[in-house]
């Protein structure tokens, strides 16, 4: 479903994602583990397009898309939920979620939305700017699910949310995963999340995969050990 | 003060209002909600003030018999090429200046010159004046004591119904809420789906579109020269940031507050002393809400 091959990404001239490839199955969940400045926030930022690349291919469901504007890759079908959630301040959590289906020719949100993310019906009248965090990562993830993704890309989902709603999100995403049979790219730093929601783990280090295993035979301890300092 | 003399005073108040909102609509859009600092709006204001001019040529020289409607035509007419050119203005210059404010201004700024060159080579170097319709002619006679002109009555219409036109874009239709998404966040309305280059080229267009009906009504008060447009966009400029850039409501309101000020110290004052103690007030209430009066604060 995803396919990327020998992909780079530079700041200026440092080199931050170096020569990355990897694929992700039809409804498989990849997690994409490692610390702060390890270059996970990148590279899916490199995949959705608002970093550009330099060399390398991505394929979305066949189709290369390296190159292309970000909302050519969302049509092409990728999802992306960015860290820190970027919610539209100023529209109400039912217009944050439309911004999601320019691809799509229903013009209401989808009643599944609300099935599965409840706290959104009840405030979606309100600014998504006065949501909590825990609210917002929902709506984020809402507005990436309406454009009907082949692929959906989370980048720390789990980042300032409180423990509880983090097994609410996990919950979720298995959930609607099941449902949509959509494939998942995911970084995170909390292990139990990720072990939560993943089939297979990639750890990033200095902008490289230096392990890979799936979740059946993961060393726990080994991902640990990457994730500390 | 007699009930007339507060009469006349408030609806030349009202009437100020309306122009200024006129002026500021596009800018609010061009400036406000997309941050470009275009010191060329006013000359977009002349472009469609010389439509207006250019229609009524037409029709006195080849539909005579229609002068009296020349008005509607030169209103559509105006915004339709301000918006055109608004549109190739911005996929040929203004795009690769975005997040570049200064680069922006000069560059617009030049362009202001270019255009009054322009005008100055190609239309008249003098003043030009469009014929008032008939139907337009005269005033309103509210009571014994107070006559509205029906041009300015005219204006306060149409503000009113262009106001509405872009609430309704804005707020009630999906290109509205495109363009909301890419003002707010360019590159999430992108991850989000959006093509954030179209929305850009529209939103900019529709801007330079109001610029161009502000301008064209205008001809109705005053005569078009050259150099009106820099007459307007200082004023301009004024009523968007005190009403709070990326709020329209904001630009009504400022608008409103200005209008009235500016009606009200002219009472008392000459016009140029009244104009410097609007100016102060403004300084002062940016010095302790420098974000505007309609500044939102929400979680981000």
């Amino acid at each position: 479903m995803l396919s990327v091959k020998s992909l780079n990404v530079y700041y200026g001239e440092s080199h931050v994602i170096r020569n990355v490839s990897f694929d992700v199955a039809q409804g498989e969940t990849v997690a994409i583990m490692g610390r702060n400045g390890m270059g996970k926030s990148t590279l899916l930022k490199a995949l959705i397009g608002i970093l550009p690349t330099r060399g390398g291919d991505i394929g979305i469901a066949g189709r290369a898309v390296a190159g292309t504007p970000t909302y050519a890759r969302v049509a092409a079908g990728m999802g992306f939920v960015p860290q820190g959630r970027m919610i539209f301040p100023y529209l109400t959590v039912e217009e944050n979620i439309l911004t999601g289906m320019e691809n799509v020719t229903d013009k209401s949100v989808p009643s599944y939305i609300y099935e599965v993310f409840p706290v959104l019906n009840e405030m979606r009248g309100r600014r998504g700017g006065n949501l909590s965090g825990g609210q917002q990562q929902q709506l984020a993830i809402a507005r990436a699910l309406v454009s009907n993704p082949k692929i959906l890309v989370l980048d720390e989902p789990t980042e300032g949310i409180q423990p509880s709603i983090i097994k609410d999100i996990a919950r979720a995403l298995n959930r609607l995963k099941a449902d949509r049979g959509f494939s998942l790219v995911v970084s995170e730093q909390v292990l139990s999340f990720a072990m939560d929601v993943a089939d297979r783990f990639l750890i990033i280090e200095k902008g490289e995969f230096v392990y890979e295993g799936p979740r059946a035979s993961v060393d726990q301890a080994k991902i640990h050990s990457y994730l500390t300092i | 003060m007699t009930f007339d003399m507060l009469a006349s005073q408030a609806f030349t108040g009202v009437s100020i209002f309306t122009i200024l909102m006129l002026m500021a609509l596009g800018l609010a859009i061009v400036f406000g909600l997309m941050g470009v600092i275009n010191m060329a709006h006013g000359e977009l204001m002349a472009m469609g003030a010389y439509c207006s001019y250019g229609t009524a040529l037409f029709f006195h020289a080849y539909l005579p018999d229609l002068m009296d409607y020349y008005v509607f035509v030169g209103i559509a007419l105006a915004f339709v090429v301000t918006s055109i050119f608004g549109y190739l203005l911005e996929r040929g210059l203004i795009r690769f200046l975005y997040k570049r404010p200064l680069d922006t201004l000069l560059a617009t700024w030049g362009l202001s010159l270019i255009l009054q060159q322009i005008y100055r080579q190609f239309i008249n170097s003098k003043e030009v004046e469009v014929p008032t319709v008939s139907w337009l002619r005269g005033a309103w006679q509210a009571t014994e004591g107070v006559a509205l002109p029906l041009s300015r009555l005219f204006i306060i219409g149409l503000a009113v119904v262009t106001a509405f036109a872009v609430w309704w874009l804005l707020f009630r239709t999906r290109w509205g809420l495109r363009i909301r998404a890419v003002t707010q966040n360019r590159t999430m309305a992108g991850a989000a789906g959006i093509d954030t280059n179209k929305v850009d080229a529209y939103t900019f267009a529709l801007g330079c579109g109001l610029a161009g009906i502000a301008g064209s009504s205008f001809t109705m008060l005053a005569s078009t020269g050259p150099t009106t447009g820099q007459q307007y966009i200082v004023d301009t400029f004024i009523v968007v940031v005190f009403g709070g850039v990326e709020s329209l409501i904001g630009t009504i309101a400022s608008a409103f507050i200005i209008g009235q000020m500016q009606s009200w110290f002219e009472f008392g004052m000459s016009g140029s002393m009244a104009r410097a103690s609007i100016l102060l007030l403004v300084i002062v209430v940016l010095f302790f809400r420098p974000n505007g009066l309609f500044a939102t604060k929400v979680r981000r």
